[in-house]
């Protein structure tokens, strides 16, 4: 195979891993009712992909505000508007920050361990076994866990940018000596509600948990039954989830301006 | 079974936590207080020229936020802006010869609607226009009349040293 041929190709797989898991979403809704007799099923990788997923968004979350507010005030500090780090650290968060931060974060930990699991279930014929005893495998083992993805995000970013805003206050406020009244009286006033907190946290979390979980539960399910197919399918997952959140989080932007 | 409750009592934290933080978020650090209006009544103001006021920009009396603008509109036959305010029921009592101007907080910060109140015994009723108004002070004509003419005590100066 010459070389060209071979890059067509990888182009040709690309594009047609994006259709394959763009077919496999209407399967994955159709199963949504079926999927209602396996509730418990669904609050358990909820508790997976989510609770289990609030140690690292906190830290993480602290640490972003932290080191917002550090480079912020000393920048800040040359036009003698340090008061305003508070009102910059909010924006930035709940507008980009906290949603691409968390849905990075996200796909690390919730959905590469979400296709490694279905990818091994394909790889050792556990799917297969679903089936044969009458147990629809998208119901059961792919649908809980892009409920429980969709449902987790936007109380992950919500985390996230609380955590932030606590870490921008510790460092802006404890640390560096900006007026505690200032930094909230300037945040309050500036933030808007609809247009910050809801279109930035809320929507841009759904739309990344969706994807997210999307590629992870595709990956996985349509996984080569092979240990090295999981290992590649974990990896794409990383890859593309990556590469879809901050390509989606600009057009999102740029409708949302 | 016990498993099974933990993942529960665990999920159940993880989701009472996430609407904690989003309630926090929504009213600790935005604008929900001052967005959240009661009852109001609306006044008309028409301006010559309104500056860079915006929709929602605050309504202030003596620095207090009674209200906000509601809508800018050019009105086509006058050639001039007609700003609808929305001012909070409970300042029913505003005198209905008071004037509005479009102020700036700070040297160049964000405009809003000042209401000077005047001494009138009755006050503004739902749908009143307030007649006098004063435009927006630009601040690049101020500028510009300044480099133009100068000010006067650079002129003394002038003479003085002639």
């Amino acid at each position: 195979m010459t070389a060209q041929a071979k890059r067509r190709n990888l182009l040709l797989d690309g594009l047609a891993q994006i259709g394959d898991a763009g077919l496999f979403l209407p399967t994955l809704l159709a199963a949504v009712p079926r999927s209602l007799r396996y509730f418990r099923e669904t609050v358990r990788q909820l508790w997976f992909v989510g609770a289990m997923s609030l140690i690292i968004i906190m830290t993480c979350g602290l640490f972003v505000g932290m080191v917002l507010a550090l480079q912020l005030y000393h920048v800040l500090e040359i036009f003698g508007g340090t008061a305003s780090t508070g009102t910059v650290v909010a924006l930035s968060v709940y507008r980009e920050l906290g949603p691409v931060v968390t849905a990075l974060l996200f796909a690390g930990r919730a959905g590469t361990s979400i296709t490694a699991e279905i990818g091994l279930m394909r790889a050792t014929d556990q799917l297969s076994a679903m089936e044969m005893m009458a147990v629809d495998p998208v119901a059961y083992v792919a649908t809980p866990r892009f409920i429980a993805g969709i449902i987790a995000m936007p109380l992950l970013c919500c985390v996230f940018s609380a955590m932030a805003i606590f870490g921008g206050h510790l460092v802006g406020v404890t640390w560096l000596g900006i007026d505690n009244g200032t930094f909230w009286s300037n945040m309050t006033s500036n933030v808007d509600v609809w247009k910050d907190v809801i279109d930035g946290v809320i929507w841009k979390g759904l739309a990344f948990g969706t994807v997210v979980t999307l590629i992870s539960v595709h990956q996985g399910y349509t996984t080569p039954p092979t240990s090295e197919g999981v290992a590649y399918a974990t990896t794409r997952t990383v890859v593309a989830s990556s590469i879809a959140i901050l390509a989606i989080d600009f057009v999102l932007t740029a409708f949302m301006m | 079974m016990t498993q099974r409750r933990s993942y529960a009592v665990g999920t159940g934290l993880f989701i009472v936590l996430g609407f904690a933080a989003l309630a926090y978020l929504a009213t600790q650090t935005t604008s929900l207080v001052n967005m959240s209006q009661g009852d109001s009544y609306t006044l008309k103001a028409r301006f010559t020229n309104i500056g860079q006021l915006k929709d929602r920009a605050p309504v202030k009396l003596a620095g207090v936020r009674i209200g906000s603008v509601q809508s800018i509109q050019l009105e086509p036959a006058k050639l001039d802006a007609l700003v609808t305010l929305s001012i909070d029921k409970r300042f029913n009592q505003i005198p209905e010869d008071s004037s509005a101007s479009v102020l700036t907080s700070g040297l160049l910060g964000d405009q809003y609607i000042g209401i000077q109140p005047g001494g009138s015994p009755d006050s503004f009723k739902n749908g009143d226009e307030v007649i006098l108004t004063q435009s927006a002070v630009q601040l690049e004509d101020l500028i510009g009349k300044f480099l133009v003419n100068g000010s006067p005590s650079d002129k003394d100066k002038d003479k003085t040293k002639q």
